[in-house]
């Protein structure tokens, strides 16, 4: 059990992230807080990506003559790594597009607050 | 020349996008020309590449000539080449349509806009075609930010609906990219038709079994599958009326596309039967989304909003067929998304016509001027919804004709009452507008509005919605040809 638990702990941290950024995006009022609750989300899943790729006793997947090509398992997998930068582009620019929108919501409300903006909406 | 037909249609919606942004702060009018042109290019491109596919089969087009698992591709396959049609044709008569209500709703931004159009519609093809479930995320992402971008342009409430589309769609995308790690760690490969050769060795493993799960509930979120439908009445009924009668008929279709491949095409239906009973958990929450939708829609009395809840109702449809698993539901559900296609961009360019004249959508102030006023619009409203209703000869029957018989093939009854059901609803709130319009009710305070003449919308916005309408017909007639073809991709 303990073994499962450390051999793990990479994935136990991805997935605690995971929960407090759905808790914030469900729970907090603030819309900026939303907004950095999905950021926190995001980052789980990239974290996650990443530490799947990670290997000890490996190298970086640059061919050299010490180590023949046959022998793979000593090299890194480095597509992982190469989605996530994927999806860390794609991550920016949701962040840009959620804080225009803030941007526009507070120019026409005056405030961030979710309970406040369903108030004045209807 | 056929062998790009796959990278050139997207292609060209890239061009499109690019060539607006350049040219058109110039000269505004240029950003309709050049999506008009991007789009209407795309769409031969699509015909000719299915007439291509009839003679010659289904196409694989290899990025740099690197051949998968090691390079990218894009599949060009029956299921595709349906799909291509269906959004390519539609967003150009929807495009075409959008020129009028666009220059009077966002004037000032019709650059942007266009630019915006054309990035959404790169994504949706990019979904379609794509042989790689990692650059499936990227085209999905593409595809949701700039439609995130253009429901935000509308009314007041429109950042706000749009805001909380964009935290709930980013919620499903990464959770379909945690989906795909999954099976990326157990298989190593992206690539749809290496992986689904490797799948069946490993699908009873537990990493398999959570992907699928969150692949289905990421998908589920971009689709407005219920319980996950609540970003999308919102979003629909505060957005500009081009806007939405683009959205509405192909985006959540894309995202029943992909669970289509997934299901059929990358696990293979029987496989997914039998670890997780995935299909019986989808097709109970679609017959409820299908029930809630219409229950809802009946309670609207805003027409934008009431298509807006009649389209979660309807995506429940085509999640419907898809969970049957048989060859019926299967035709029946693409089938469907053919003829929603149709009809819910016929009605939302309707509710575009009459807030472009009227400058409201409220169902309360319809009466019976409205006939005299806009003959065409009114006429073609009643024909998309009784094809809504499903009443033969048009399009909407024979969707639900196969669906009900592939209740029947699985013996199914609750589903099979769930569809009648949602047939009367349907009639309740389409009814009750026709009622209004065409049938004369002094006694209920109706304007006895003899003397009205006649007030259409311009050209533009009445060709296209009557295209629509005869489409109907059409696909009503020749409905077994298309199902035929459709019957044939189900793979056994």
């Amino acid at each position: 059990m303990i073994d499962f638990a450390l051999g793990h702990y990479a994935y136990w941290f991805t997935m605690i992230l995971m929960v407090i950024g759905l808790y914030g995006m469900m729970f907090k009022k603030n819309l900026i807080k939303k907004v950095v609750s999905l950021a926190i989300f995001q980052s789980a899943i990239i974290l996650f990506f990443v530490a799947v790729a990670s290997k000890w006793d490996a190298t970086v997947p640059v061919k050299s003559d010490l180590l023949p090509v046959e022998q793979v398992s000593n090299y890194l997998n480095p597509l992982p790594h190469t989605l996530m930068l994927t999806a860390i582009v794609v991550g920016v620019a949701t962040l840009g597009v959620a804080f225009t929108f803030l941007i526009a919501i507070y120019n026409r409300y005056h405030t961030l607050d979710e309970q406040e903006l369903l108030d004045k909406m209807n | 020349m056929e062998s790009h037909y796959p990278a050139l249609i997207v292609f060209t919606y890239v061009v499109s996008a690019i060539l607006i942004t350049l040219f058109a702060f110039w000269k505004e009018r240029l950003a309709y020309f050049f999506a008009v042109l991007g789009t209407g290019t795309a769409s031969v491109l699509s015909v000719l590449a299915f007439l291509n596919y009839l003679t010659d089969g289904s196409l694989r087009y290899f990025f740099g000539g690197w051949t998968p698992p090691i390079g990218i591709e894009f599949v060009y396959d029956g299921l595709s080449g349906f799909f291509l049609l269906v959004i390519n044709i539609i967003a150009l008569l929807v495009l075409i349509y959008t020129k009028n209500p666009t220059n009077k709703e966002l004037p000032q931004k019709t650059v942007p806009y266009y630019a915006l159009v054309m990035l959404m519609l790169v994504g949706f093809n990019g979904i379609v075609l794509t042989g790689d479930l990692f650059n499936l995320y990227v085209f999905l992402e593409i595809s949701s930010l700039s439609s995130y971008a253009l429901i935000s342009i509308g009314n007041k409430k429109a950042p706000f609906s749009a805001f909380r589309y964009l935290i709930v769609g980013t919620v499903g995308g990464t959770l379909y990219l945690f989906g795909v790690g999954f099976l990326y760690t157990v298989t190593g490969t992206l690539n749809l038709i290496d992986m689904s050769t490797m799948l069946p060795a490993i699908i009873e493993g537990r990493a398999v079994f959570t992907a699928l799960i969150l692949m289905v509930m990421g998908i589920g979120i971009k689709a407005a599958l219920f319980p996950m439908h609540g970003w999308l009445p919102e979003a629909y009924a505060n957005a500009a009326s081009g806007t939405t009668a683009l959205i509405a008929p192909i985006g959540t279709k894309v995202a029943a596309y992909v669970l289509f491949r997934i299901f059929f095409y990358l696990f293979g239906i029987e496989l997914v039967d039998t670890i997780v009973p995935v299909t019986y958990i989808l097709g109970g929450l679609a017959a409820i989304g299908i029930l809630y939708g219409s229950i809802m829609a009946i309670a609207q009395t805003d027409l934008k909003r009431m298509l807006a809840y009649s389209s979660v109702s309807q995506i429940g449809y085509i999640i419907l067929g898809l969970s049957m698993a048989n060859p019926w539901g299967f035709a029946g559900a693409l089938l469907h998304v053919l003829n929603h296609a149709v009809m819910k961009a016929s009605l939302f360019m309707v509710s575009g016509n009459l807030m472009f004249k009227e400058g409201n959508t409220d169902i309360t102030k319809f009466n019976d001027s409205f006939r005299k006023k806009y003959p065409v619009t009114m006429a073609s409203f009643t024909i998309a919804a009784i094809s809504m209703v499903g009443l033969p000869p048009l399009a909407g029957f024979f969707s639900k004709w196969y669906l009900v018989l592939g209740t029947v093939e699985n013996a199914n009854w609750v589903f099979l009452a769930v569809i009648l059901i949602s047939s009367l609803l349907n009639a309740v709130y389409f009814f009750r507008i026709i009622e209004k319009v065409y049938m004369k009710n002094s006694a209920a305070g109706q304007v006895v509005a003899d003397n009205s003449r006649r007030n259409e919308a311009p050209f533009s916005m009445i060709w296209p919605l009557t295209v629509l309408a005869v489409a109907l017909f059409v696909i009503g007639l020749f409905n077994a040809v298309i199902v035929g073809f459709l019957m044939n991709l189900f793979p056994i």
